[in-house]
This record gives structure tokens, C-alpha cells and sequence, in this order.
């Protein structure tokens, strides 16, 4: 009878410590919320202005038709949009390949006047992974292509 | 549960598991890598940086299954004194700890070419790291707390709270993409819906069922181990006190 007390006595303790391990974890992880983003998406620019020249990352999509090249043919202009708020962008060097139009990119600058002067870019991939010869597809089309295929 | 409390029952149960999960584990895990990397059609932005996706995913898998591993095992050994539940938690964390580096170490390799980068310390990259460091102190800390606990002391419960407190960053890695804005993708396979083309995931689900394997099979081996050194030891002490 008293192991078996002991053993729930035990069972009870382990709960309540697991609980408050918890909402610990999710306390710190709340109060990290903001700090803990690896970069501000154009709205939070836009909601808080970031001093002129502080370094700070900008993350978002690379707008459909908004890379230009500009002529001494390093330096690319394009426009990064979150949906909410879009922010011009200039950056000057080598962009990494998955760098292109409609896809996620981060950018390392500072705001210069209305223009984010990026000193490194960074490419996001998003979570979708399809084969070249279905990029252009719907998901109907792919799944015929997969079926005739087989 | 405490049928296999008799160590003698559980060693003959592992001795035939352990090739029935190695055997099969290895013959998935290569045959997916392979089709991997010769088979699989390249990515349409990462090209063929893409089969690193087949290594990279499964090692990330198994390095929070090893804790969780440790974590439930730890709850087990605390509140029912189970006294294989200790012997599990400590065989999970070597290979838990090398699937571990292995998904840093890839992820590394890739994130170079698709991101243009090494490292950024973002939510899912540190927090990952971080797991890393917790399996290093847990395996310095889980000998000589085994040693203690055969001589008479009671420090194999420390071992244990240290894996539960651990344990809190099982659920932090997992959310740390959709909590913070990161570099690392949000995740593709939610609750049933795959955002990766069938063609990437099906190798992938074979994959990880292999590594899976692999993984239950080194525990097992390394349970057997650790139970031959604690009656190695046990043997010695006798030995020495007669």
C-alpha cells in the first residue's frame, strides 16, 4: 500500500514540476518573441521606423518584376513586399542563386532615406520542394504528369 | 511494463530485435539514399543541392526522437523506478547526439549554396545547436552518475532531471520556425499535408523509417552494453569484497 502511495506521491510531484518547466520554456520563449526574429518584415519598418544607418536585417518576397539591373552591372535594385508594405532595396555584389523574383530573400543593411542599402543578401527557401519540369504546373497537371509517367 | 524489470528477460528479447531492426534499418536507409541521390529529379531553384534533403531531414528527426527518448524514459525511471528506463535513456543519447552533428553538419553544407551562407543564428539554427550542447553534457554527466548509482548513491536521478529539463527545448526547436521570423523554411509536412512533391517524398519516408531502424538497433546494442559493464562491475565489487 505505501509503495504504491509513494509511487503516486512521485507521479504528482513530476507533474507539477513538468507544468511549471513548461510554462517556463513558453514564458521565455513569449518574452523572446520579438528579439528572437532573425529579421523585420517591411510592415515592422514601416509600424517602426528603424534609425537611419542602424544595421538590421529585412526580410520578405522579392517582388514579381522588380529586379533591375542597374548599368555598372553588380548593383541590382528590387522591391522587398511582406503583402502589407513594400521596401526599395539596392545592393551591390554577387547574389546567391536562389535569389529570384517571387521568392523569400533576406537582406543585411541599413535604411538610407526610403532605400534599404544591403551590404549581404541571403536567400530563404520556403518549405515547397518540386522538380524542375513541374515548376510551371498546377498540382492537377503534375499529378496527370505523374500518372502518365508511370 | 516491469515484466522486462528482469534484465536477464530484456537481454534475450534484444539479442534477436537488434539484427531485425539493424539488418532492415541499413538495407532502407542506403536503398533511399540512393534513390536520393541517382534518381530523383534535381529541385526547381536548388537543382541537385536538393538530395541533401534525404540525410539532412532524417538526422533531424532522430535527433529530437533520442531526446524525447530521454525525456520519457527519465519520467519512467523518476516516478516508476523502472530499472531498464535509465539503461534506455543513457543508450539513446550517443546516437541521438550523432544524428545530431550530422544534421548540423549538413545543414551547414547546404545552407551555404542555396542561402548563401555557413550560419546565421536564427531561432531553429541555435535552438538546434543548443541540442547539440545538451546531449554533450548529458553523456559527461550520465557516467560517472552511473557510478555513483552503483556504489549506492543516488545521482542516476540527476541524470534523469537534467533530461527532463532538456526536454524543454524539444517543443522550442519544433515551433521555433513559426514563433520568430527564421532563415530555415517553415516546416513541409504539417499534420498530414506535404508541401514536397511526391517524387522528393517518398524516398524521404523510407529514409527516415531506415534511419529510425537504425537508430532502435543501436540502442538496443548499446543497451546490452551498458547492462554488461553495470554486471561486469557489479561481478568485480563481489569479487573484491570476498
Amino acid at each position: 500500500m505505501s509503495a504504491i502511495k509513494a509511487k503516486h506521491q512521485r507521479l504528482v510531484l513530476l507533474v507539477i514540476a513538468l507544468l511549471a518547466l513548461i510554462g517556463a520554456g513558453l514564458l521565455a520563449a513569449y518574452a523572446l518573441k520579438n528579439q528572437a526574429a532573425y529579421f523585420y518584415v517591411p510592415n515592422d519598418l514601416v509600424a517602426n521606423p528603424p534609425e537611419q544607418g542602424r544595421a538590421i536585417r529585412l526580410g520578405g518576397m522579392v517582388e514579381k518584376g522588380s529586379i533591375k539591373k542597374a548599368a555598372d552591372g553588380v548593383t541590382v535594385h528590387f522591391i522587398v513586399g511582406d503583402g502589407k508594405a513594400r521596401i526599395p532595396v539596392r545592393f551591390t555584389g554577387i547574389t546567391p542563386d536562389l535569389f529570384v523574383e517571387g521568392s523569400g530573400v533576406v537582406a543585411e543593411g541599413r535604411m538610407e532615406g526610403q532605400t534599404f542599402v544591403a551590404d549581404n543578401l541571403l536567400a530563404k527557401h520556403d518549405e515547397k520542394y518540386v522538380p524542375r519540369e513541374m515548376k510551371d504546373m498546377t498540382a492537377a497537371q503534375a499529378k496527370q504528369v505523374v500518372a502518365e509517367t508511370k | 511494463m516491469h515484466g522486462f524489470a528482469n534484465p536477464a528477460r530484456f537481454l534475450r528479447l534484444a539479442r534477436w530485435l537488434m539484427p531485425l531492426m539493424l539488418i532492415p534499418g541499413l538495407v532502407l536507409a542506403m536503398g533511399a539514399l540512393a534513390w536520393g541521390l541517382l534518381m530523383v529529379p534535381p529541385d526547381r531553384l536548388m537543382g541537385d543541392t536538393v538530395r541533401i534533403l534525404f540525410i539532412h531531414v532524417p538526422a533531424a528527426w532522430l535527433g529530437m526522437a533520442g531526446w524525447s527518448t530521454i525525456a520519457i524514459s527519465s519520467v519512467i525511471e523518476l516516478v516508476w523506478r523502472h530499472p531498464l528506463a535509465g539503461i534506455a535513456a543513457r543508450a539513446a543519447a550517443v546516437p541521438g547526439a550523432a544524428f545530431t552533428a550530422i544534421c548540423l553538419a549538413t545543414g551547414s553544407i547546404w545552407a551555404r549554396p542555396t542561402w548563401g551562407t555557413w550560419w546565421v543564428w536564427d531561432g531553429r539554427l541555435t535552438s538546434f545547436l543548443v541540442l547539440l550542447f545538451l546531449y554533450l553534457g548529458y553523456i559527461a554527466l550520465a557516467s560517472p552518475a552511473q557510478r555513483d548509482a552503483a556504489s549506492g548513491g543516488g545521482a542516476s536521478r540527476v541524470t534523469a532531471i537534467f533530461g527532463l529539463v532538456g526536454a524543454v527545448n524539444i517543443p522550442i526547436i519544433n515551433r521555433s520556425v513559426v514563433w520568430w521570423n527564421s532563415l530555415h523554411q517553415p516546416p513541409s509536412i504539417t499534420m498530414g499535408k506535404s508541401a514536397i512533391d511526391t517524387a522528393f517524398l517518398y524516398p524521404l519516408l523510407i529514409g527516415a523509417l531506415g534511419f529510425t531502424l537504425i537508430f532502435g538497433g543501436v540502442v538496443l546494442a548499446r543497451m546490452r552494453t551498458l547492462l554488461a559493464h553495470i554486471q561486469a562491475e557489479a561481478r568485480l565489487r563481489r569479487k573484491a569484497m570476498a
